[in-house]
């Protein structure tokens, strides 16, 4: 793909009609759901058709499983738009979890269609009270027995809207003897609601995202088929590394877009507030920090489109992506945070969204890889390069 | 019936608007354009047409630099058909506009061309009643409604002080739209990736034999005043005292 930062008519026409999707269905109801702490399923089943109606739904997927089919840039800028809303009403404009893409035979019809059509909907269940940052750390197991396996352990900030039809569960399988010990081999499965022993709670209200639905899950002698394996048995975080590589990369671009809606909330207040005669706007004390966001905004986007754009091209590695979700993450607590330094007072209250956005930044340093994994991965690839 | 969309390229409406520093116009660099919303709305009238079985094409047209086909590509993602983009550099008044888009019509023989009552940035009001006088059409100004009867008629509503006016025009006509017609859609994904496969026809001003060249010469653009500082009355009295004596408004 050519080097070029000019979108195609195409990609200006889907950034317009997210924005009009977002601001005409979603920032009416941000702070009602905020309020209430979870999305009412009659709203979410109306957005969700309105997403349909205008094929934003499964955009991410694949044309050929009936999904919008849009290339990584146009994702890029497609998730930067939906940043702009909070994750508990932009999981509405669905995006299903691209691992799906690894189902097999009659798991296509199960859970891959159905979930594109949006007749379904699932939950990614890996981490688990035990198992945050250090993933392997997984207890969740599941044993053999015959062409069955029984699962048996817990899964929490498992997040998805609504409860969900289906999960993708990591589980032990077993363990290896390797070169460097013995290592857990792990092993996703397809799990329906309502099979016997699974039970799903709703988690702790959080602080970011209040209306996000965060789901506990609890196994208890789950009896699963090898057929709901996802991929291949001992080949969990193969499957989940080989499809979900545009993970990080687009909770970055989520953050651009939220922090641009920051900053012009930040920006209209400073060239219209008015103290000591003028407005604050003309106080460089204000007006540096606009220079700063917008800086800053700048280079999280620009880094963003470089690496969305190599993986386009299929050269982006995982350091890459840790660098574009660390700085855009980290950008987005600064700008939410001197937002409301400009607004002072009222940019604390709940007639505007500002403290909502400010509250809701925070979490994203933390889910998708904590800031600090981040750069674990990236000094760890640079000091890997340098290994005699 | 086909129906012909007249589509303009104007600053988008949220863009706050700045006069050029040596007064001859307003600054267009580096300012985010959209489609006119008056012409958004035509193009929304003509796919509801088509959507009814009412209308069997839709021809987007805009008239201006190369930017412009992105105004016909977002019409095409709207439903229309194809697209003509006439190409010409020099500013457009609304008698270039009308005879550009007269040569047109001669070509593509439309049962119906909508065009906005106006654009957000002249506000000139004019390009849609010029074209019915240059065609020798009916026209049908400010719709809030249309109905396209079967017997070659069709009834066009609009907004009058204190009611609703109707009239009944014969086919082919110009209608233009008013705010209450409809409201737009905004084009789906599917649609986004249709429209880049349907043709637009390039033309300019002498294929179409039309010369463009500005009539009218604008001698000044300034900005609107500011408003002054208004004041603050002490007593009912002298609020009256000043409306007669010092506004001599009573």
């Amino acid at each position: 793909m050519p080097f070029d930062f000019q979108p195609s008519d195409e990609q200006r026409m889907l950034v317009e009609t997210t924005r009009a999707f977002i601001e005409k269905e979603l920032y009416p109801l941000e702070r009602q759901i905020d309020k209430l702490g979870h999305v009412p399923p009659e709203i979410g089943k109306e957005l969700k058709e309105k997403a349909k109606a205008v094929g934003l739904y499964a955009a991410n997927m694949p044309e050929e499983v009936g999904g919008g089919g849009l290339d990584v840039m146009s994702q890029m800028l497609f998730e930067r738009e939906l940043g702009k809303v909070n994750w508990a009403l932009q999981k509405f404009v669905g995006r299903p979890s691209y691992i799906l893409m690894a189902c097999k035979g009659e798991q296509i019809e199960k859970y891959l269609l159905p979930t594109v059509r949006g007749d379904k909907s699932e939950v990614f269940a890996l981490t688990e009270p035990g198992a945050g940052s250090d993933a392997m750390s997984i207890t969740t197991r599941a044993e053999q027995d015959g062409d069955d396996y029984i699962l048996n352990g817990g899964k929490h900030f498992i997040t998805g809207v609504g409860e969900p039809d289906f999960a993708i569960v990591f589980t032990v399988t077993g363990m290896d003897e390797t070169k460097r010990g013995p290592r857990k081999r792990i092993t996703a499965f397809l799990v329906d609601r309502g099979t016997p022993g699974f039970t799903i709670r709703r988690g702790p209200r959080c602080v970011s995202y209040r209306a996000y639905d965060n789901w506990e899950l609890f196994f208890d002698n789950v009896r699963l088929n090898k057929r709901q394996i996802l991929g291949e048995e001992g080949k969990g975080f193969a499957v989940a590394s080989e499809w979900l590589l545009g993970g990080r990369v687009f909770i970055a671009a989520n953050c651009c877009g939220k922090a641009e809606r920051a900053m012009e909330l930040a920006l209209d207040w400073a060239a219209t507030r008015k103290q000591f005669g003028q407005t604050i706007g003309k106080f460089q004390g204000v007006s540096f920090k606009l220079a700063d966001m917008k800086t800053e905004i700048a280079a999280a986007d620009a880094l963003t489109a470089y690496v969305c754009w190599k993986l386009q091209n299929g050269t982006m590695t995982d350091g890459d992506a840790g660098m574009a979700k660390l700085f855009a993450t980290e950008m987005l607590g600064r700008v939410t945070d001197q937002a409301i330094q400009i607004f002072g007072g009222m940019g604390l209250m709940e007639e505007l969204p500002l403290e909502m956005m400010w509250r809701d930044a925070r979490v994203e340093r933390i889910w998708e890889g904590t800031s600090e994994i981040q750069r674990h991965i990236i000094s760890r690839e640079m000091l890997r390069a340098k290994e005699q | 019936m086909k129906v012909l969309v007249a589509v303009k390229r104007v600053i988008d409406a949220n863009v706050k608007v700045r006069v050029k520093a040596d007064g001859t116009g307003v600054e267009t660099q580096n300012v985010k354009m959209s489609m006119n919303p008056f012409c958004e709305i035509a193009t929304e009238e003509a796919v509801r047409l088509k959507e009814a079985g009412k209308a069997t094409e839709i021809v987007a047209v805009s008239l201006g630099n190369a930017q412009c086909a992105e105004t016909i590509r977002t019409a095409l993602a709207m439903g229309a058909d194809r697209g003509i983009h006439v190409q010409t550099d020099v500013e457009l008044q609304p008698l270039a506009v009308a005879k550009l888009l007269k040569a047109v019509v001669d070509k593509e023989q439309p049962g119906l061309v909508i065009l906005g009552k106006q654009a957000i940035d002249d506000d000139a009001n004019q390009t849609g009643q010029m074209l019915s006088a240059l065609l020798g059409w009916p026209q049908a100004t400010y719709a809030s409604k249309l109905v396209i009867n079967d017997n070659g008629t069709a009834n066009v509503t609009r907004e009058v002080d204190g009611g609703l006016e109707t009239v009944e025009v014969k086919t082919p006509f110009v209608m233009t739209t008013d705010l209450r017609l409809n409201e737009p859609r905004y084009a789906s994904l599917p649609n986004i990736m249709k429209a880049k496969k349907k043709p637009i026809d390039a033309l300019t001003p002498e294929q179409l034999g039309v010369d463009p060249a500005p009539r009218l010469k604008t001698l000044k653009v300034t900005e609107p005043p500011k408003r002054q500082a208004g004041i603050k009355v002490g007593s009912v009295a002298e609020l009256v005292d000043k409306l007669k004596n010092e506004a001599k408004v009573i």
